[in-house]
C-alpha cells in the first residue's frame, strides 16, 4: 500500500535550504537575490508536491507515498520515526499549502519592497513552510507535533515581526502562550493513548499502526484522548475557549495574516483531527463536543465580526467563524467536508486577505473601513478579485464556498444534529452580512479616505496582482470538485479522501434541494440587510447601536473575554508568583529558617575573622574535625 | 582493561591547573588555559566514540588498590549514563575558558584558571569514581574551587552567596559521608571485609529500616546540590552572584551531580528504599516544576530568572528520574545534558550582556534586537531549547520525562505540563522585555553586537541543540542499556521485597546480577 518515494523529501528540503540561505545570505546577497530564493523555494516543493500527487493518482485508492528518513526517538518499546507519509489527506494538504503559499510568496515579493527586513521576513515565511508541511506529512503524532508547535513559533516570530512596536511583541507572545496551553493538551492526548496502548505492548504513535490497532482503545480512553488533543486542535484553530489570539495577530504583515492565520496554520486542527478521524469515531460524545465547539465558536465570532470596523479583523473572526464550520462538519462525521472547506476557505480567504492588504497598501496603512469607501473605481482588480472571493465565502451558488459549506450543513442535519444546522444555517446569514459590509464600506459609497492618502492611491504593481488573479479562478472554480450528490461526477473530492477519513452515513434522508435553499435564504437576506444598511440607509446602523446600547457594546467589545482572562488568570497568577512565592515562601521562610541558620554561623566566622582573614578556614575547620570524628568512630568499629 | 584513559582524563586538568600558574602574560595565559582545556575534551570525545554502545557494564574500568586496609580502592569507571555529562563536562569548561578570556575576568586571571581546572578535575572524578570514598573525595572537591570562584570573582553579595553554597551542599554532605561510613560498615558485616567499592556494596543486601535512612541521608545530600524544592534557595544566589564560567559549570554540571548522585548510589544502593519514596520525590519534583517556574517569572533580574528556572527543570529530572521506567530516566539523563547546553548558553549570554552594560535588571533593558541582532538571535535559540520546542534538544528530554511519568503517575504528568506552558510563558515575556519594542535607554543604543569569540563560544552549543533534537539516537542508544541495567537491579530489588518466598525465582530471572562476597 505503501509506496517507498524518497522525493518526498525533498518537499521539506526546498523551504530548509530557502530558510537557511535567507536567514545567513540573505543580507549579502540583496534583495533581488531573496526576492527569487524566497518564492521559489516553495515553488520547488509545490512542483514536488505535484509529482508526488500525480504518482498518488495513478496509484490504486487507498494508497500512499512514504519515506523514513532516519530512526528518531526511541526508548524502551517506544520507537518513532522521521518519517513522510503522502496520502490522500496529506497531498490535498501539501498541494494547498504550497500553492496558495507560493503565491503569497510571491505576493510578499511587493508588499515587503519597502520593508528593510525582507530578508529576516523571507525566512521567517520559509520556516512556516516547512513546518507546516512537516506537520502535514509527519507520518506519526510526534512528528506532527513538531511542526505543530514550528508554526506556532513562526506565527509568534511574523506576528512581532515589527518589534518595535510593544503591542505587536505582546500580541506574538499571546498568540505562543495561548497555543501552549493547546498543546499542553496535545502531549497529554499523546500520553493517554500511549498508556492505553502500552499496557496492550503496541507502543506507537504512527497514523497507520494507530489505526490499526484502534481497536484495542476503550471508548472511554479514546474519548479522553479525543478530547485532550481537540483542546490542542482548539489552540492552533483558533476556537472557542482558545481564540482570542488569533484577532490579535493581524498586527503582522497582511501576507503572514493570509497564509498562516488564514490559509493555512488555522487550519492544521481540522487536519489533525481528520487525520485522527479513526480515533474521534470511536468517540461519539468527543465527535459531539468537537461539533458543539465549532457551530458555537462560528456563530460566536459571527456576531463578533458584524461590528469590527478594522478590515483585518472583520476576516480575522470571519477566520475563526469559517474554521468553527471546519469543525462542525468534522464533528457530524463529515471528515472529508470539512477537509473540503479547509482547501476553497484556502482560497478564498487567502485571497481576501491578499486584496486587504493591497487595499491598505494602497492607502499608506489605513485599515479602518470607516476611512475608506468608493475605491472600486482606483482597485478596480483588487475590487473584483475581492468581490469573487466575497461571493465564494457567502456560498453563493456555484462559487466554490457553496459547494463545501453546503456539504457540511447537509451533513449537519442528516446527522440529526438539527439545532446545531439552525445555528449553523443563522450563521450562514450572518457571514453574508458582514462581508457585504466589508464590500461596501471598503469599495462602494462615498469615499472616506483622508485627502493625503487618497493622493498616491495606486493599484497593486502585477506581482500583487497576479496571485490575486490565480486565487479568485481557484475560489471560482475550486470547488467543482466536489458537487452535490446526483449531479455530474458528485463529491470525487469526498470519494477521494474517503479511504483515509471515511465516509459521511447519514441518520436520516432530507431534500438537499430544500435544506440548500433554507441556507441560501439566510445568505439572501444578511446580503439585503447589508445592502440596506450600509448603501442605501447609512444612518440605520448607528441608530440601531444607539438603540441596543448594551448588546453593541457587548458585541464591539469582543464580550470582553480578553479582559475576563486577564482578570481570572492573568493577573491571579502574577500576584500569586511574586507575592505568595517569591516573597512569603521562598526569601521569608524557607530562607529565614536557612538564615537564621547561615546567619549565625556567619556571624561565628566574622568572629573568626578578626583572628584568621575569612570564613573558610572555619569551614574547613569544622568539617574536618566533624568528618575526623565520625570517621575514626567507624575505623574503631571496623577495627574492634 | 582500557589503558589510563580516565585517569589522564581526571587528572590531566589537574596539571593544567598548575601550568597555568606557570603563564605570566594575561593573552598567553587564555590562550593557554583554553588549549590545555581541549585536551581533556579531545579525550572525552575519544571516550565517546571508542565507547561500545551495546554494553551495559562499566568501560574503561581502572582499579588500584589506595588504601587497602579499608578497603579503599582507586576505581574508575565509565558507563552510559556518565559518558555524555563526562563530555558535557570537559566541553562547558573548555567553552568557559574561551569565554572569560574574552574580558569577563579582570583580575587574577591565573588564580582563576587555576581554579576552573580543578573544579574540572573534581567534577570529572565524580563522575568517574566507583569508589564510594574516592566519589568522596571528589564530591568535596569540586566544592572549594566552586567556593573560590563565586567568592573572589562574584559579584554583589559574593560571600554571602558563596557561604550559603558552602553551607547548603555540606549540610547534606556530611550526612552522606555518615551514610557511607554506615554501610561501609554494614558491609563489612555482611561481607567480612571492609570495602568501599561499590560493586561490592551493590551486593550487600541492607535491611529495610537502615536502608530507609540510609537512602534518605544520600538523597538528602543530592537534593541539595539538584537543587530540589524546598532546599533550593542557595541556588538563585550563588547562580546570581557567581561570575559567568561558574554559573555555568554550577548549572550546567554540578547540579546534574546531584541528579546523577541518585543514578548512581542512591538508587541502586537502596532500590525498595526509593521505590518507597518514590510518590514523595514525585510530589517534590512537580511542585519544584512549578514553583520554579513561577517565581522565575517575577524576578527582575535575568541572571536570577535563569536560576529559577533551572529549579523548574531540574525538577523535570527528577520527575523523570523516579518514574523508574526507561522513558523517564532516559529522558532524565538526556534532559540534563538539555539543561546543560541550554542554561549553560543562557548563562553565557547573560554574561555577555552584563560585560556591556554592568547590570542585568531586566527593565535597564528593551529594543536590543535593533541593536544586537546576532546577539537576539542566538538568544531566541537557546530559549527555544530551554522552553522545549518541538525539534531541538529540549523537547527529546522533556517528552520522554512526561512519557514515563505518564506511564508511572498520570496525575504528576498531567500536573508538571503546566510547567511546560510556564516556561514559555516566563521565557517569552523576558525576551520580549530585553529584545522587542523600542529602545528606551539612550544607553543601550551604543551596545556592540557579539564579536567573533562570543560567537565561536555559542556556536557549538546551537549546533549540539539542533542535532540532539533532530537524531538523539546516537546518545539515547548509548545510554539505554545502562539505564536498563540499573532498572532491572531496581525491579528485582522489588520484586524480591514484595515476595520473600521469591528469592529464587528472582534469581533464576536475573542469574547475571547475583553479587555474593567473593
Amino acid at each position: 500500500m505503501t509506496y517507498d518515494f524518497p522525493p518526498l523529501a525533498l518537499i521539506l528540503f526546498f523551504p530548509a535550504l530557502g530558510f537557511l540561505f535567507n536567514l545567513f545570505f540573505g543580507r549579502r546577497y540583496g534583495r533581488s537575490t531573496v526576492n527569487v530564493v524566497g518564492p521559489a523555494a516553495i515553488f520547488g516543493a509545490f512542483a514536488v508536491g505535484l509529482w508526488a500527487f500525480v504518482r498518488l493518482l495513478l496509484m490504486p485508492a487507498g494508497g500512499a507515498l512514504g519515506v523514513v528518513l532516519w530512526p528518531w526517538i526511541e526508548a524502551g518499546a517506544f520507537h518513532t520515526d522521521f518519517g513522510l507519509r503522502l496520502d490522500a489527506l496529506s497531498g490535498v494538504m501539501t498541494l494547498v499549502v504550497t500553492g496558495v503559499g507560493a503565491f503569497i510568496h510571491l505576493y510578499s515579493v511587493g508588499y515587503m519592497e519597502h520593508d528593510e527586513d525582507y530578508a529576516r521576513y523571507f525566512a521567517y515565511m520559509n520556516l512556516f513552510a516547512l513546518s507546516m508541511l512537516l506537520l502535514v506529512l509527519a507520518d506519526n503524532l510526534l512528528l506532527m507535533f513538531v511542526g505543530w508547535e514550528g508554526v506556532g513559533l513562526c506565527s509568534y516570530l511574523l506576528i512581532s515581526f515589527w518589534y518595535t512596536n510593544p503591542q505587536y511583541a505582546y500580541n506574538g507572545r499571546k498568540a505562543f502562550i495561548v497555543n501552549r496551553v493547546g498543546d499542553a493538551g496535545f502531549i497529554l492526548g499523546m500520553l493517554t493513548l500511549l498508556l492505553a496502548l502500552g499496557s496492550h505492548g503496541v507502543m506507537t504513535l504512527n497514523f497507520t499502526q494507530l489505526r490499526a490497532h484502534s481497536a484495542l482503545l476503550s471508548t472511554a480512553v479514546a474519548t479522553t484522548a479525543a478530547l485532550l488533543l481537540f483542546l490542542g486542535a482548539t489552540g492552533k484553530s483558533a476556537q472557542l475557549p482558545l481564540y482570542v489570539w488569533l484577532p490579535d495577530a493581524m498586527v503582522g504583515p497582511t501576507p503572514v495574516s493570509a497564509l498562516i492565520h488564514a490559509a493555512t496554520m488555522v487550519t492544521a486542527g481540522v487536519y489533525m483531527v481528520a487525520r485522527l478521524s479513526f480515533l474521534y469515531r470511536l468517540a461519539p460524545q468527543a465527535m459531539d463536543v468537537v461539533a458543539l465547539v465549532g457551530c458555537v465558536t462560528a456563530f460566536f465570532a459571527a456576531t463578533i465580526a458584524i461590528v469590527q470596523t478594522d478590515i483585518k479583523r472583520v476576516l480575522a473572526y470571519s477566520t475563526v467563524s469559517q474554521i468553527g464550520y471546519m469543525f462542525l462538519g468534522a464533528g457530524v462525521g463529515a471528515f472529508a467536508s470539512g477537509i473540503f472547506h479547509v482547501m476553497t476557505h484556502a482560497f478564498f480567504k487567502g485571497l481576501l486577505f491578499l486584496c486587504a492588504g493591497a487595499v491598505i497598501h494602497a492607502l499608506s496603512g489605513e485599515q479602518d473601513m470607516r476611512r475608506m469607501g468608493g475605491l472600486w473605481r482606483r482597485l478596480p482588480v483588487t475590487y473584483a478579485t475581492m468581490l469573487i472571493a466575497t461571493l465564494a465565502i457567502s456560498a453563493v451558488p456555484g462559487f466554490s464556498g457553496f459547494f463545501s459549506k453546503d456539504l457540511i450543513l447537509e451533513a449537519v442535519f442528516t446527522s440529526g444534529h438539527w439545532w446545531l444546522w439552525i445555528l449553523a444555517v443563522v450563521t450562514a446569514g450572518l457571514t453574508d452580512f458582514y462581508m457585504f459590509r466589508l464590500i461596501f464600506m471598503t469599495f462602494h459609497g462615498e469615499c472616506r479616505v483622508e485627502p493625503e492618502k487618497l493622493h498616491h492611491t495606486h493599484e497593486a504593481p502585477a506581482v500583487m496582482t497576479v496571485p490575486l488573479i490565480v486565487l479568485a479562478v481557484c475560489s471560482t472554480f475550486g470547488g467543482l470538485v466536489g458537487l452535490p450528490k446526483g449531479l455530474l461526477w458528485g463529491d470525487a473530492f469526498g470519494r477521494f479522501l474517503a479511504p483515509v477519513v471515511g465516509t459521511f452515513k447519514p441518520a436520516l434522508e432530507a431534500s438537499a434541494l430544500t435544506l440548500g435553499g433554507c441556507a441560501g435564504l439566510a445568505g439572501l437576506a444578511g446580503i439585503a440587510l447589508a445592502w440596506l444598511f450600509y448603501l442605501a440607509r447609512p444612518e440605520l446602523p448607528e441608530n440601531i447601536a444607539a438603540s441596543l446600547g448594551a448588546l453593541y457594546r457587548l458585541l464591539a467589545g469582543k464580550y470582553y473575554v480578553d479582559e475576563f482572562y486577564n482578570l481570572v488568570i492573568s493577573r491571579p497568577l502574577f500576584w500569586i508568583s511574586t507575592f505568595v512565592l517569591g516573597r512569603a515562601v521562598d526569601t521569608m521562610t524557607i530562607d529565614g529558617f536557612v538564615n537564621g541558620t547561615a546567619l549565625s554561623a556567619e556571624e561565628s566566622a566574622q568572629a573568626l575573622r578578626r583572628v584568621e582573614t575569612g570564613n573558610v578556614q572555619f569551614y574547613v575547620l569544622v568539617y574536618l574535625l566533624g568528618a575526623v570524628a565520625v570517621a575514626a568512630y567507624y575505623v574503631y568499629l571496623v577495627i574492634r | 582493561m582500557g589503558g589510563y584513559w580516565l585517569t589522564g582524563l581526571v587528572f590531566i586538568p589537574l596539571l593544567g591547573a598548575f601550568f597555568v600558574l606557570l603563564q605570566s602574560e594575561e593573552r598567553a595565559l587564555w590562550r593557554a588555559a583554553f588549549i590545555f582545556s581541549l585536551l581533556p575534551l579531545a579525550i572525552s570525545l575519544y571516550l565517546l566514540f571508542a565507547f561500545r554502545s551495546g554494553d551495559a557494564g562499566y568501560q574503561f574500568v581502572e582499579r588500584y588498590p589506595w588504601i587497602p586496609g579499608f578497603g579503599i580502592s582507586y576505581h574508575l569507571g565509565m558507563d552510559g549514563i556518565s559518558l555524555f555529562l563526562v563530555v558535557l563536562t570537559t566541553l562547558l569548561v573548555s567553552l568557559c575558558l574561551l569565554y572569560s578570556g574574552g574580558g569577563d575576568i579582570a583580575q587574577r586571571p591565573r588564580e582563576f584558571c587555576f581554579f576552573m581546572f580543578v573544579l574540572e578535575t573534581g567534577l570529572l572524578g565524580a563522575l568517574l569514581a566507583l569508589d564510594l570514598f574516592l566519589f568522596y573525595v571528589f564530591w568535596e572537591l569540586m566544592l572549594i574551587p566552586m567556593y573560590f570562584l563565586i567568592g573572589i570573582w562574584g559579584h554583589g553579595r559574593k560571600i554571602y552567596a558563596a557561604f550559603k553554597f558552602v553551607l547548603f551542599t555540606m549540610f547534606g554532605s556530611i550526612l552522606m559521608l555518615v551514610a557511607i561510613l554506615y554501610l561501609v560498615h554494614i558491609g563489612h558485616q555482611a561481607l567480612g571485609r571492609v570495602t568501599f567499592d561499590l560493586a561490592d556494596l551493590l551486593g550487600v543486601t541492607v535491611g529495610k529500616t537502615p536502608a530507609r535512612w540510609l537512602f534518605a541521608a544520600f538523597a538528602l545530600a543530592f537534593a541539595v546540590k539538584v537543587p530540589m524544592w524546598p532546599v533550593h534557595t542557595w541556588l538563585p544566589d550563588a547562580h546570581t552572584e557567581a561570575p559567568t564560567a561558574g554559573s555555568v559549570i554550577l548549572a550546567g554540571v554540578m547540579l546534574k551531580m546531584g541528579a546523577y548522585g541518585f543514578l548512581r548510589f542512591a538508587i541502586p544502593l537502596f532500590p525498595v528504599a526509593a521505590i518507597e519514596a518514590t510518590p514523595f520525590f514525585m510530589a517534590l519534583a512537580v511542585v519544584g516544576i512549578i514553583y520554579g517556574a513561577l517565581v522565575a517569572m517575577v524576578q527582575p533580574d535575568l541572571k536570577r530568572l535563569v536560576a529559577y528556572s533551572s529549579v523548574s527543570h531540574l525538577g523535570f529530572v527528577m520527575l523523570g528520574i523516579f518514574a523508574l521506567n526507561p522513558q523517564g530516566v532516559e529522558g532524565a539523563v538526556y534532559q540534563m545534558l538539555n539543561h546543560g547546553l541550554s542554561t549553560g548558553g543562557l548563562f553565557l549570554l547573560v554574561g555577555m550582556i552584563y560585560l556591556r552594560r554592568h547590570t542585568r535588571e531586566i527593565a535597564e533593558f528593551g529594543g536590543l534586537w535593533s541593536r544586537l541582532p546576532v546577539f537576539a538571535a542566538i538568544f531566541m535559540v537557546v530559549m527555544l531549547s530551554s522552553i522545549g520546542l518541538p525539534g531541538l534538544n529540549g523537547f527529546v528530554g522533556e517528552f520522554l520525562i512526561m512519557f514515563g511519568t505518564f506511564l508511572h503517575t498520570w496525575q504528576a504528568a498531567a500536573v508538571a505540563v503546566l510547567g511546560i506552558v510556564f516556561g514559555a510563558l516566563y521565557m517569552l515575556w523576558t525576551y520580549e522585555r530585553v529584545m522587542f519594542g523600542p529602545i528606551t535607554k539612550k544607553i543601550n543604543e551604543t551596545l556592540s553586537d557579539l564579536g567573533a569569540r562570543e560567537i565561536a563560544v555559542m556556536v557549538p552549543l546551537i549546533v549540539l541543540m539542533v542535532v540532539m533534537g533532530l537524531y538523539p539516537r546516537p546518545l539515547i542508544s548509548r545510554m539505554a542499556p545502562s539505564v536498563d541495567a540499573l532498572l532491572a537491579r531496581v525491579r528485582t530489588a522489588e520484586q524480591r521485597a514484595n515476595t520473600p518466598s521469591g528469592a529464587k525465582l528472582v534469581a533464576s530471572l536475573e542469574p547475571s546480577r547475583s553479587h555474593g562476597p567473593r
